[in-house]
C-alpha cells in the first residue's frame, strides 16, 4: 500500500497533528516503508483463528463503582495550563 | 573499609541490617556518583535532597530494629512511572512539566518495603526507541563506551540500564513493552528481567501499548532482580489485568537447583547473526549441559512475523493511549485561539518525531477501511505466535536465544532509519506479544570490547524458572561487570 501525501494529511488530520508542507512528502515515504513492511503478514494464513486482544487469561474483574479517592481537585487543577474557578479554560468552542 | 562501588542489592541489604552502612552512607555515595557522572545523562531527575531526609528516616527505623526488606536502599526509576508530586516527564515535552497527584503501585510497593528514591531515569520519549535517541532530554550514554566512541545504552530504558552498569545506582525499574528491558540489558552489561504480563501492576505507568506493557528490574545479578521482583510484583485491584496469585518468593526459591529442558529456537539462527554471537550460543548451552540441563531443538514457526505484528499492534494501542495528550489538562500546550488548532499545536509541538510516526502509523491501521486488514490481521497472527510458543512449552521449561543481534551500536547510525531501528527487537518482540516472562543476562564480550547479553524466556508465570536458568549462565560466565 503507497501512503500518498493526501492519505498522509488525511492520517496527520485524524491524529490532530500539523505536518509542515515541506514534511509532506518525507511522512508518505517512511509510513509507505513501514506499511509495506508490514504487510508481510499478508503471507500468514489466519483462516478461522480467533484474534488475541490480550495475552493474558485473567478474566475481567467487576467492581463497585464507587470513590476511593478523591477530594484532589487542587492539585489536579495545578497541572493544567490554564484554569480559573475550579474549571480547565480552552479556547472558545461555540461560535 | 566497605568499598560502596563494588555491593550490589543483596550485599547492600545484609549490610545495612548488620549496621556496617547505614543508609545515608548509601544514598548519599549513589547521589554524589551521579552528580559526578552528568555525561552519562542516565538521570532527568535526581532527588537529591528528599533522598538524604528519608534515608535519615530509614536509619532510625534499621537502629529500633523496625527495617522493611529494602529499607534505605536508594533505587532509580525509569521516568515512566508516576510519582506523586516528583516531575514525571515520559522523556516527552508533552509531559515536561507535570507532576502527578498519585503514585504508580509498582512504586509504592518499593517505598512500602522502605526503598527510597533516588531518581528519574532516562528513555526514548514515551518509551518509544532501542537507542535513547528518541529522549526529549537527549540520549543517555552507554558506561562501556570508549576510544572517543559513543555507544547507545539500548532502550527504551537506557537510563535504567546506564545507571546500573554506570555505577550510578545500584537497582533500578523499566519498563519493558517489546524489548525494552531486555535490550538495554544486553547493551550494558547487566541483568534486565521482563516479568509475564499481568504480574506486576501497570497502574501509574505512563501507558504506551497496554496489552503488552509491564514493569520489570534492572539489576547487577539475578539474586538482585529476584529480591526487586518480589516486591515489585503483586496483585492490584487497580489494574483490570494484573494477577491474583500468592504472594512471591522468588529469592528463596533461587536457592533450589533446578534440572531444566531448555529449548533452542531453529527459526532465531538466522544468516545475518555474527558468528561471534552464535559461538556465545553454543557456549551458554554447554553451561546448561554442565548443569544437567537437557537441550532440546524446538519450532517457533512465526517468528519471522513477529515484527511486524507488534508494530501494527504496539503503534495502533499507542495512538489511542497518546490522545489524551491534548494541552488541555496536563503536560505542555502551544496556544491558539481555536480549539482544534490548540490540540494540534500542543501535539506537533510536544511529541517528537518517532512518537508522531507511531501515532500516524496507529491511526492508519485502526482506520475505517483498513482495520481489518492490519489490525485485525495482526491480532489474528498474535494468536498464531502465542499457539507456537504453547506448543513449545509442552516440550521444554525454558527457552535460550541470544536477546538482540548485535552489541550496542554507535549513536546516530540508526536513528533515521525507523525499519533498521526496529530489528533490533527482533528476539525480544515474540516474547512480548505472548505475555511471558524473560530474561537477560550478560554472557561475555563482543570483538568491539561490549557486552552480550542473552535471553531466557518461560512460562506464563514460571519466573523461578527463567531466573533459576539465568543463575546458571550468571554463574558460569563470570562475566566481568566494571566498564571501566
Amino acid at each position: 500500500m503507497d501512503i500518498d501525501k493526501k492519505l498522509v494529511k488525511k492520517i496527520a488530520n485524524l491524529s490532530k497533528i500539523n505536518i509542515e508542507e515541506k514534511n509532506v512528502d518525507k511522512f508518505a515515504k517512511e509510513l509507505s516503508n513501514i506499511i509495506s513492511w508490514v504487510e508481510k503478514l499478508n503471507e500468514v494464513d489466519t483462516k478461522n483463528i480467533s484474534p488475541t486482544t490480550n495475552p493474558s487469561d485473567i478474566k475481567i474483574p467487576f467492581r463497585k463503582d464507587e470513590i476511593k479517592d478523591g477530594k484532589i481537585k487542587d492539585k489536579i487543577l495545578k497541572n493544567a495550563p490554564e484554569h480559573k474557578g475550579g474549571y480547565f479554560i480552552v479556547p472558545k468552542v461555540i461560535e | 573499609m566497605i568499598d560502596l562501588k563494588k555491593i550490589n542489592l543483596e550485599k547492600a541489604i545484609e549490610l545495612i541490617k548488620q549496621k556496617k552502612i547505614s543508609s545515608k552512607e548509601l544514598v548519599s555515595f549513589y547521589l554524589k556518583e551521579a552528580e559526578a557522572k552528568k555525561e552519562l545523562n542516565a538521570y532527568i531527575y535526581l532527588n537529591s535532597d528528599n533522598a538524604i531526609k528519608l534515608a535519615e528516616e530509614s536509619d532510625k527505623r534499621i537502629a529500633n530494629n523496625n527495617a522493611r526488606p529494602l529499607e534505605g536502599i536508594p533505587i532509580a526509576i525509569k521516568d515512566l512511572f508516576c510519582t506523586k508530586d516528583v516531575l514525571t516527564t515520559a522523556a516527552s515535552k508533552i509531559l515536561s512539566n507535570f507532576k502527578p497527584a498519585y503514585e504508580s503501585t509498582v512504586t509504592q510497593n518499593l517505598w512500602d518495603a522502605g526503598a527510597i528514591l533516588l531518581g528519574k531515569t532516562n528513555l526514548d520519549e514515551f518509551a518509544m526507541g532501542s537507542s535513547n535517541e528518541t529522549s526529549f532530554y537527549g540520549a543517555a550514554l552507554n558506561p562501556w563506551s570508549k576510544n572517543k566512541k559513543e555507544y547507545v545504552p539500548g532502550g527504551s530504558s537506557g537510563g535504567s540500564a546506564s545507571a546500573v552498569a554506570g555505577g550510578i545506582a545500584i537497582a533500578a525499574t523499566g519498563t519493558d513493552t517489546g524489548g525494552s528491558i531486555r535490550q538495554p540489558a544486553s547493551y550494558c552489561g547487566i541483568i534486565g528481567l521482563k516479568p509475564t504480563y499481568g504480574r506486576c501492576s501497570r497502574w501509574g505507568i505512563v501507558s504506551f501499548a497496554s496489552s503488552l506493557d509491564q514493569a520489570g528490574p534492572m539489576t547487577k545479578t539475578v539474586n538482585d532482580a529476584a529480591i526487586m521482583l518480589d516486591v515489585m510484583a503483586g496483585h492490584d485491584k487497580k489494574d483490570s489485568t494484573s494477577a491474583n496469585l500468592e504472594k512471591t518468593n522468588f529469592y528463596n526459591n533461587l536457592k533450589i537447583n533446578k534440572k531444566l529442558k531448555i529449548g533452542i529456537p531453529k527459526q532465531y539462527k538466522n544468516d545475518q547473526l555474527d558468528k561471534e554471537i552464535l559461538n556465545f550460543w553454543e557456549l551458554g548451552k554447554e553451561f546448561f549441559k554442565k548443569n544437567n540441563c537437557e537441550i532440546v531443538e524446538i519450532d517457533l514457526p512465526h517468528t519471522e512475523y513477529a515484527l511486524a505484528t507488534y508494530y501494527i499492534i504496539s503503534s495502533a494501542e499507542a495512538s489511542s493511549n497518546l490522545a489524551r495528550y491534548d494541552g488541555i489538562r496536563y503536560g505542555f500546550r502551544k496556544d491558539s485561539e481555536e480549539i482544534i488548532n490548540l490540540y494540534e499545536n500542543t501535539r506537533s509541538v510536544g511529541f517528537g518525531e518517532e512518537v508522531k510516526r507511531r501515532i500516524m502509523i496507529g491511526t492508519y491501521v485502526l482506520s475505517a477501511g483498513y482495520y481489518d486488514a492490519y489490525y485485525l490481521k495482526a491480532q489474528k497472527v498474535r494468536s498464531k505466535i502465542i499457539n507456537d510458543f504453547n506448543q513449545a512449552f509442552e516440550k521444554v521449561d525454558v527457552i535460550f536465544t541470544p536477546t538482540a543481534p548485535t552489541d550496542a551500536f554507535e549513536k546516530g547510525t540508526k536513528i533515521d532509519d525507523p525499519i533498521k531501528m526496529y530489528l533490533n527487537d527482533v528476539f525480544t518482540v515474540p516474547i512480548s506479544l505472548a505475555g511471558l516472562p524473560a530474561i537477560s543476562v550478560p554472557i561475555g564480550l563482543s570483538k568491539n570490547d561490549l557486552p552480550l547479553g542473552f535471553q531466557i524466556i518461560g512460562k506464563r508465570f514460571d519466573e523461578d524458572s527463567v531466573l533459576s536458568a539465568a543463575k546458571i549462565i550468571e554463574t558460569n560466565a563470570n562475566f566481568k561487570k566494571e566498564s571501566d
